[in-house]
């Protein structure tokens, strides 16, 4: 095996990576939306995610840098190619990210509501970018001699390409559903399984007619493989959904991913950027990669640092394995200081002015302290108050 | 094609706005991060719930600036195959490396370990909670590092060859790239600019409760960190710059002419204060000069020859053909002005902050306050500041924080358009360095769009910040007091499943 071969495994692994850790954040966004009932619900269901999106993200992050070094070729045809798409998913990633890290911040239903609406739409925007852009990458675009892009957006989006950003949304609302079954407690959870066994479904359907148009399009043995596992991988994720094994059902559904998306590589390898005009105009593992010192070094670098990353990111899971439900959601955190009662510990005598500016308007401190009322199911809202220490 | 529409002015524009946008938070998540960890883990060490205080408070401003540099960080990544995929397809072997560096050892950290600070405080045991944003922070520096080298790289190409066959540059030496002097000049200039700016952001909000008197205890001993940071990081960002400045004479001599808008070699050279000039003459039509200083911030002494633009321009003729390898002479010459303006104002706005608020030294007895009221500033030993100065000095610290973001953006303008027309200095041209298949209606689109997009977002981020800086430090709850002895939390009670999160979005 040559070094530009494993480079192309690891750019694999990385995106593989990526598509496991956050297609299920995409599918738990996309649930956000439409399993959730109510605000306490669509809170409980950003949190299952909230300590872990970020290292996920950084997978892509990952799998772009690792492509720009040992593949530049590929990089710089493929980011320039695919333009529009991508400044949408950079669009759509920004506005994530802060919603996740925002939405919490006021208290106002108004500005909750619109990150709300944020974390939904640019869940199922990215992820259904991701679908169309690799599939357009295993299809092959128009590339020119210089392997410089030649087409348009309309190149983009024939109905193959539509059909993998569909196939993308489906698969990782499923495998964001056995996470959430399998993260939750209450209400919610029950409606989560029931909800990944229709999505399994669909996604069978669905991604086994994606997987297998590739497969007859330029599959090979190999991809055979992958897909064959991908489908078995689907048949146990819904058997143990069936049965309520949730861990299994989670492992199985994220072994689809896994499945799914080596499917795709493996029937683009060895190209990394196919020509659809002329096959001789296509990047290869070989043409697109960057010199053997280069890919030595990072040799080193991806044996000794991945490893690590799931060594302390499995370790965040463990840390955070505690199913939460709504009775778990803290009166926003940052207003975890009770916002009646405690005496002004600064020595300033200043008493709870902090709630009030000069302008007579309330701070976030003092509002925050207590839920807003339209939030939640009855009987939860109690349950959500702050122990009181006995 | 209209020139204000080319390609490259296009790209250029959008790298320029998206990268001084982004840089507005990186520096503040570099030194808030490192300055939460102290506070974090002075709180572990002292038990002294001011700390704790501290940190929650300082950590929150930390979270919202570091989300915003987070996001914009993912541009950063995606447009040099974007915009610049004949940058890319040529440095690809060197700079990508650096990049992929930084991905897999240092935003892994950041983003990984930020996740478990945040949500930590009830999952993990005091030690290992302050271990965790320590982690961060040193990713936050990692990165700096990897992304600095990469520059520098660019700055001053080292450790490569050029690859006939391909016209690619090749890595040869990594460690050189790593280690080159340009890279650890720059990496020592950004990073202490990055706790100047933190220094300032702390000491200007402290001021502005101290100032009404509000949450004393917090705020005063932030002002004193704010302050120390900023007297201590200004030295050394004005050492370092010193340093840096050496390198680049040396290096890209035409960037250094420009900034002093030298026109003609002269020994010995004066530094300029005040110049407008004519480019298209290559001559200053005023000059405002210090003599000899431009020779000693080269070179060390008061008599040696600097180069000047018209000499270096000829020079880089002869050695790179016809064409024309002066930057924009103004702009160079007044953001160098503006950086070191606003970075040495800052600095000595905190020197005389940390004078003035001293809580011993040559100070009478009566003037010394405790750590339970607000300084009392003092312009000698028996003399307080007081009435409209004293007023104008709680107003100027929080003013100052904005000075070391300007330094910040105004050093990037200087160093990267002084370098023009080079993308990578004597290798690359800026013009050669741009997408070739991508049309100027994509890059209008997306230099509208996230422009659009950065312009709304910073004004949702700084209506939040002063939100957030208002509400004050937070009051402490029994869980803050009683953090969990075990990872994952303490499992004994059985009433702990159903307790509250600390934390949850």
């Amino acid at each position: 095996m040559q070094l530009t071969d494993v480079w192309f495994l690891v750019i694999a692994v990385l995106w593989t990576g990526y598509f496991f850790l956050e297609g299920f954040d995409f599918g738990v966004g996309v649930l956000s939306g439409t399993l959730a009932r109510d605000r306490a619900e669509r809170r409980v269901l950003i949190n299952t995610i909230g300590p872990v999106w970020d290292g996920n993200e950084v997978w892509l992050i990952a799998a772009g840098g690792a492509t720009f070094a040992a593949f530049p070729e590929w990089y710089a045809s493929l980011f320039s190619g695919f333009y529009l798409p991508l400044v949408a998913v950079l669009v759509c990633l920004i506005v994530r990210g802060l919603a996740f890290e925002y939405r919490a911040k006021r208290p106002g239903e108004r500005w909750q509501r619109n990150w709300e609406r944020a974390v939904f739409w640019c869940s199922l925007a990215v992820a259904f970018l991701w679908g169309v852009t690799f599939a357009n990458l295993v299809r092959g675009v128009p590339l020119d001699s210089a392997h410089e892009f030649t087409g348009g957006l309309g190149d983009l989006l024939s109905p193959y390409a539509l059909l993998g950003g569909v196939v993308a949304v489906v698969t990782f609302t499923f495998h964001g559903a056995t996470f959430t079954a399998l993260k939750t407690v209450g209400d919610i959870r029950t409606r989560a399984r029931r909800a990944a066994g229709w999505l399994g479904l669909a996604a069978g359907g669905l991604g086994g007619g994606f997987l297998l148009w590739t497969q007859a399009d330029g599959g090979n043995a190999r991809s055979l493989a992958a897909l064959a596992l991908a489908g078995v991988a689907l048949l146990a994720a819904l058997a143990a959904t069936a049965r309520g094994r949730e861990g299994y059902a989670f492992a199985f559904s994220g072994l689809l991913v896994v499945a799914g998306a080596a499917t795709l590589f493996l029937a683009l390898y060895p190209d990394v950027m196919p020509s659809s005009p002329a096959p001789e105009w296509s990047l290869t593992v070989d043409n697109a990669a960057s010199a053997p010192y280069t890919l030595r070094i990072m040799t080193w670098c991806a044996a000794l640092a991945t490893p690590l990353v799931l060594v302390y990111q499995g370790w965040t899971y463990w840390v955070f394995r505690q199913r939460i439900g709504t009775r778990h959601l803290a009166p926003p955190a940052h207003a975890a200081h009770p916002a009646h009662g405690a005496e002004e510990a600064d020595g300033a005598g200043t008493g709870t002015g902090h709630g009030e500016t000069a302008h007579g308007r309330r701070a976030p401190a003092a509002v925050e302290g207590g839920e807003p009322r339209e939030e939640g199911p009855a009987g939860s809202a109690t349950a959500r108050g702050p122990r009181v220490p006995s | 094609m209209d020139l204000a529409l080319a390609p490259e002015t296009l790209a250029r524009w959008q790298f320029g706005i998206t990268t001084v946008y982004h840089f507005l938070f990186v520096p503040l998540t570099i030194s808030l991060a490192v300055l939460t960890a102290g506070l974090e883990t002075a709180w572990v060490r002292k038990k002294d719930e001011k700390y704790l205080r501290a940190t929650k408070f300082w950590g929150k401003l930390f979270l919202i600036n570091l989300a915003m540099g987070v996001v914009t960080g993912i541009v950063q990544e995606f447009q040099f195959g974007m915009n610049w995929s004949d940058y890319s397809r040529f440095v690809g072997d060197v700079f990508g490396a650096p990049l992929a560096f930084e991905a897999l050892i240092a935003f892994f950290f950041e983003s990984t370990f930020i996740g478990l600070w945040i949500f930590g405080w009830d999952k993990l045991p005091p030690k290992l909670h302050v271990a965790t944003i320590w982690t961060v922070a040193v990713g936050s520096i990692l990165s700096a590092y990897f992304i600095l080298a990469a520059n520098s790289w660019m700055q001053h190409p080292v450790g490569y060859r050029l690859n006939e066959d391909t016209g690619r540059a090749e890595l040869t030496d990594f460690w050189r790239v790593l280690t080159q002097n340009t890279a650890l000049a720059q990496f020592g200039h950004t990073l202490t600019a990055a706790f100047l700016t933190g220094g300032a952001f702390v000491a200007g909000i402290a001021a502005y409760h101290l100032a009404r008197r509000r949450h004393v205890p917090v705020m005063r001993a932030s002002l004193r960190i704010g302050l120390v940071t900023m007297v201590v990081a200004g030295l050394l960002t004005a050492l370092t710059g010193d340093r840096l400045g050496k390198i680049m004479y040396e290096q890209q001599p035409m960037k250094m002419a420009a900034a002093e808008a030298l026109w003609d070699t002269e020994a010995p050279a004066p530094f300029s204060l005040f110049a407008v000039g004519d480019v298209e003459r290559g001559h200053n039509t005023v000059a405002i000069e210090v003599p000899g200083l431009l020779s000693f911030l080269a070179h060390d002494n008061f008599s040696d020859e600097v180069p000047g633009i018209n000499d270096t321009n000829h020079a880089l003729q002869e050695r790179f053909g016809p064409g024309d390898y002066r930057p924009n002479v103004p702009l160079a010459y007044w953001s160098f002005r503006w950086m070191i303006g606003f970075g040495m104002s800052s600095a000595a706005l905190g020197a005389a902050g940390l004078w003035l608020t001293r809580r011993r030294l040559l100070l009478a007895p009566e003037l010394r306050t405790g750590p339970e009221e607000v300084p009392r500033p003092a312009l000698t030993r028996r003399r307080e500041l007081t009435g409209l100065p004293a007023r104008w000095f709680w107003r100027l610290v929080p003013l100052t924080m904005l000075f070391p973001l300007a330094a910040n953006a105004w050093g990037w303008i200087f160093t990267e358009t002084g370098r023009q027309p080079w993308v990578v200095y004597g290798l690359l041209q800026t013009r050669s360095a741009v997408s070739p298949g991508v049309s100027q209606a994509e890059q209008l689109v997306s230099l509208s769009v996230f422009t659009l997009l950065y312009a709304v977002l910073a004004v949702i981020e700084v209506r939040l910040m002063i939100t957030y800086v208002k509400a004050g430090p937070p009051e402490l709850t029994e869980a803050d007091r009683n953090p969990p002895t075990r990872i994952g939390g303490d499992r004994g009670d059985p009433a702990d499943a159903d307790r509250p999160m600390a934390f949850s979005y």
